[in-house]
């Protein structure tokens, strides 16, 4: 029980006690016989009164009370309204559900059965302000007492402004009243939305709270209310509408398609190549946000042997609501045509009929790229069938990326799209210098206390400036602060451990902001593949990201190009994002954290995937599945209904212990696997895995055949 | 509050005095200890045959969540077959009224808190053949609102609780196509809040017991990428005190329940690893009662069988060994859920 001593109750006190019990236990089977029978006398009425006031929670006593006050109404309005009678009736249940909040002013029934009496419009409701005052004096964070303080300020058409005023008073009371930042949120949210358009006023508005909250976090820094109203503030302030972030091909370059064989380029940046078999040509879009509504009436493709009709766009995501960041089609060049040269494509998004993120805001800018394409006739011969080499991601198989700076594609690929000129609105300018404002006051704060939420919001303050710098917002000239942010949150890390973790992950999604910032700093991670001593043979292009301490993925809107990924020996649980790197052909995340096949959900829809290392991670040595549901399943209703597990089943391999496998691996075509020095990996998992992928041909380094 | 299922809590001692967090004077030591499965299981069979002292009696109109609660932490603790199916299963059934909704005990008023547990019950011992299904989920469906909101029961009280228990329900009985999913999962966003967490209503603030509601609703319907789970997990994770424990709002006590809500929650959004797990782990095995079985809010408060729940089911999802495995979303045995919906 909430509150009450677990010490043992002495003899008077346990005999009190029963007594009461026996009371209370033959009031309840007297009521509940009135109810039964349908008995509404005054006496039964008192019975279920008493009840209600020792017991608020008996839910049936209140839905007898209305089934009274109905009976009592109903039988009024067979001969004359008598409005006195109606109002008697329903102040006494006023007088019962007041009497019940007395004793426990936390009883949903008791709440609800006010707000059904009030309803009926009836009563007077100038008493419910003054009672639920005395109520909020009591516990000015009891939920109830705000919700139907809501509730009251609807049926009296209070304006938000007066009750904008009521959580002013409540806080200059008590700074920490969370219930009261929070209902302002709500206030103003809604006064945001009445008045539109009216930026100039949104503006003027988040200024004045900006100031007000800035009173209450320099009063008490450690007091968290404030702070989160706080971010709330910083996220109105930086909220821009959907755009199109980045995509593959970036703007600007000219490409070459080869139908060769796996991985037999030669010294090939992926910048300028992309090999396929099928001449599937693949046009990734990154949005800044999960956005819906992309097809080919919002996204128009114009390229020589296309029609824009049949071009799908597909979501990369494994919700079934069409909701994603990034989008994927293909261009795909049939046999008849052949060799290409310069095919020039012009992709352009338009902003109707709409493309909307998922808080319902709809992106209003066109974003156009444009590429050229060089394709091969189809004829080319090619050995077909030729043992591929197995592919070891040994340190002495890398070398660095000899720097040919002057490759004009690979820079194109680390450009994001800025946004244009005539894009660029004024909101932005006055974001850039509320954000300069606050960092102010936040460095000001911190240099006379230590104030963890004090340091996070600076960092996150930092954060949302470099943002508004990469989208090509005017920045007067203000640096990005990658170190002082990476400093905090090492700050952070120390001065409050039990939330290490989260420290580590916003420290990582920083760091890969760092290196994905410039070419410089990308080509630092850039090593060929191969042999070193014929560079200009069999070599690949691979990124590598090993050895970090990353526990996070992000940035990959500055990595649509990459074919070859090296994550390994970090902290890696979740591979969230990685769908939208839909070149990527070899990928090792073997030493990382990863505790179940749901967190690979991501491999289902790379669909260029050849080689994973997996090897080394937690996968079946946890009871408990995080990832559960953020990965397509049964559970989840986000698998098809009639998904046929049969043929396994007759192998002998139960549904039950790897429905995981089944539902990410039957959709990926690996060649190569690394999967020992996980705890689920046993010969069973392994003959299902060979069986799920016919084209696997090396499990751990071994090939049945 | 984890009123969610209308409990009755600060009935007694209404405790309108929730300041900061409490520290406790005892030595570390003096705390640690592991889980006294045994003791447990003695003290939810007792509260089970145990129907004349005076809190058994007010629970009465919830005596069905109760069995929920009891049978559930038998199970992870692997002893279920300690109570005779036979004679629950039957017991629930009376609680059925014609409509197809139970009431939280043999006489009482239908109600979707009711519904949920006895599904959940049956589910348990695998019985839900015993149900009519038809029946059942018509009175679930039956409920739902236009603006995809669900009432409780024929009064129409509406909460975010009865959108998770009728998707929660509905998905159990593979009956999710009864209702309209596409509204019921916008009316639950239309909830959401500046933290990131959700309220009952449309304006309500957010507390640990709703979270675990919409996330959970969000989750069965495979809704979740809604949430932003990085600002709702750092809300989460914060609720974590000094003494490890958590709290259900801002700047309120720890107590056991939550460590269900939230953890439940951060598991769903795959962000548990933003909290102390360890600190955690010991604050629950310090509210236990180690001499008479079951688990309190605090330590050294009275126990009651759900904050016994609570603070198992906490354990089991904090990776306590000896423990099954619960699922986050549908707040049953991973088993149970995997022989649901995998099994086939
Ligand atoms: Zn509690």
């Amino acid at each position: 029980m909430h509150g009450i001593s677990r010490k043992t109750p002495s003899r008077e006190e346990q005999d009190a006690t029963a007594l009461k019990a026996a009371e209370l236990r033959d009031l309840q089977s007297q009521f509940l016989h009135l109810h039964h029978n349908k008995i509404y006398t005054k006496e039964a009425l008192e019975t279920s009164a008493k009840l209600l006031e020792v017991n608020p929670e008996h839910y049936t006593g209140w839905n007898y009370r209305k089934l009274a006050v109905q009976y009592f109404l109903n039988h009024q309005s067979e001969t004359e309204v008598d409005s006195e009678y109606i109002q008697s009736v329903l102040n006494e249940e006023l007088k019962v559900v007041e009497n019940a909040l007395k004793k426990n002013f936390k009883s949903y029934g008791a709440w609800y059965h006010r707000k059904w009496v009030l309803s009926k419009g009836h009563s007077s409701t100038d008493k419910e302000l003054r009672l639920l005052g005395k109520f909020q004096k009591l516990d000015s964070r009891n939920f109830h007492a705000w919700n139907y303080r809501r509730f009251i300020t609807m049926l009296k058409k209070i304006s938000d402004e007066d009750e904008l005023q009521y959580t002013t008073d409540m806080i200059y009371n008590n700074f920490s009243n969370y219930s009261a930042w929070h209902n302002r949120s709500v206030l103003l949210s809604h006064l945001f939305e009445k008045r539109g358009k009216g930026h100039c006023h949104k503006e003027s508005v988040l200024e004045e709270e900006f100031e007000f909250v800035r009173n209450a976090l320099f009063t008490d820094p450690d007091d968290q209310s404030g702070w989160f109203y706080h971010l709330w503030l910083l996220d109105q302030t930086v909220k821009l509408e959907p755009f199109l972030l980045s995509s593959w091909p970036p703007h600007g370059s000219s490409l070459y398609l080869s139908v060769d064989d796996y991985l037999d380029g030669r010294n090939l940046l992926p910048s300028v190549h992309f090999q396929s078999k099928d001449r599937m040509f693949p046009l990734i879009l990154y949005f800044s946000e999960a956005v819906e509504g992309v097809n080919s009436s919002t996204v128009t493709v114009e390229c020589e042997y296309y029609a824009n009709d049949n071009v799908i766009w597909r979501p990369l995501s494994s919700n079934k609501f069409g909701f994603a960041q990034a989008w994927l089609t293909y261009l795909n060049f049939p046999d008849e045509v052949h060799y290409l040269k310069d095919c020039p494509v012009k992709i352009v998004v338009a902003p109707f009929p709409g493309i909307v993120s998922s808080s319902g805001i709809s992106c209003s800018k066109t974003s156009h790229i444009e590429f050229s394409l060089c394709v091969p006739s189809h004829d080319r011969g090619h050995a077909e069938g030729q043992t591929m080499p197995r592919i070891s991601w040994k340190d002495e198989k890398f070398y660095p990326h000899a720097t040919q700076s002057q490759d004009a594609s690979l820079h194109n690929s680390l450009q994001r799209l800025k946004i244009t000129e005539e894009g660029k609105s004024k909101t932005s300018d006055w974001s850039m210098k509320t954000i300069a404002n606050e960092i102010a006051h936040c460095r000001e704060l911190l240099s006379s206390t230590n104030c963890k939420i004090g340091k996070l919001t600076l960092a996150r303050l930092l954060m949302a400036q470099n943002k508004l710098i990469s989208y090509g917002i005017p920045n007067d000239g203000i640096e990005v602060h990658y170190e002082e942010i990476l400093g905090l949150y090492h700050d952070l890390m120390k001065l409050d451990p039990t939330h290490i973790c989260y420290y580590e992950d916003e420290y990582s999604l920083v760091q890969l902001k760092q290196v994905t910032s410039s070419m410089e700093s990308i080509l630092k991670y850039c090593h060929q593949y191969g042999d070193s001593t014929s560079p200009s043979m069999d070599s690949s292009f691979c990124l590598r990201l090993n050895d970090l301490s990353l526990s996070r993925i992000g940035s990959v809107e500055q990595l649509l190009w990459i074919q070859m990924l090296d994550l390994s020996h970090n902290k890696i649980r979740s591979i969230e994002g990685l769908e939208a790197l839909q070149l990527l052909s070899c990928l090792n995340l073997s030493n990382n954290k990863f505790c179940s096949f749901a967190a690979l959900d991501p491999l289902r829809m790379l669909k260029s995937l050849k080689v994973l290392d997996i090897s080394y991670n937690e996968i079946g040595a946890h009871t408990v599945d995080t990832r559960r549901y953020l990965c397509s399943s049964p559970m989840t209703h986000t698998v098809e209904n009639d998904w046929n597990f049969k043929e396994f089943t007759n192998a002998g391999v139960e549904m039950i212990n790897h429905w995981d496998v089944f539902f990410i691996f039957r959709d990926v075509n690996l060649i190569q696997l690394d999967i020992t020095g996980n705890a689920v990996v046993n010969d069973q998992l392994k003959l299902f895995l060979f069986k799920l992928m016919p084209s696997l041909k090396w499990l751990d380094g071994e090939n049945p055949n | 509050m984890c009123t969610i299922f209308n409990m009755f809590t600060r009935m007694f001692l209404p405790d309108f005095h929730e300041f900061h967090q409490i520290a406790y004077g005892r030595p570390i030591n003096d705390r640690m200890g592991e889980l006294k499965i045994e003791k447990h299981v003695k003290y939810i069979l007792s509260v089970e045959k145990r129907k004349d002292d005076f809190v058994s009696v007010v629970m009465e109109h919830l005596r069905l969540n109760g069995a929920y609660w009891g049978l559930t932490t038998l199970d992870i603790l692997g002893k279920l077959d300690a109570v005779d199916q036979d004679e629950v299963v039957s017991w629930v059934m009376q609680c059925q009224h014609e409509c197809g909704g139970f009431g939280g005990n043999i006489g009482h008023d239908p109600h979707m808190l009711y519904t949920l547990s006895a599904i959940q019950v049956l589910a348990l011992f695998d019985k839900i053949e015993v149900l009519d299904i038809e029946k059942v989920s018509n009175y679930i469906a039956g409920l739902q609102n236009d603006d995809g909101s669900f009432s409780g029961d024929m009064w129409g009280e509406v909460d975010t609780r009865f959108s998770y228990i009728a998707i929660c329900s509905l998905a159990i009985l593979h009956q999710l196509d009864k209702i309209n999913v596409e509204t019921a999962v916008k009316y639950i966003l239309s909830c959401q809040n500046l933290d990131g967490g959700f309220g009952c209503t449309p304006g309500a603030e957010s507390h640990a017991g709703q979270n675990f509601c919409c996330v959970g609703a969000l989750a069965i319907t495979g809704s979740l990428h809604h949430v932003d789970k990085d600002l709702l997990g750092w809300w989460l994770c914060e609720r974590q005190v000094k003494s490890g424990g958590l709290n259900g709002r801002p700047e309120k006590l720890p107590d056991v329940c939550y460590s269900w809500w939230v953890l439940s929650c951060l598991i769903m959004i795959d962000r548990v690893h933003w909290i102390d797990k360890e600190k955690l782990v010991k604050f629950i095995l310090d509210c236990q009662d180690k001499e008479n079985g079951g688990i309190s809010d605090r330590p050294d408060d009275a126990v009651d069988v759900f904050h016994t729940y609570f603070g198992v089911a906490g354990l089991s999802l904090l990776e306590y060994p000896g423990l099954k495995a619960i699922d986050p979303a549908y707040a049953l045995p991973v088993e149970v859920v995997d022989r649901i919906f995998v099994s086939k």
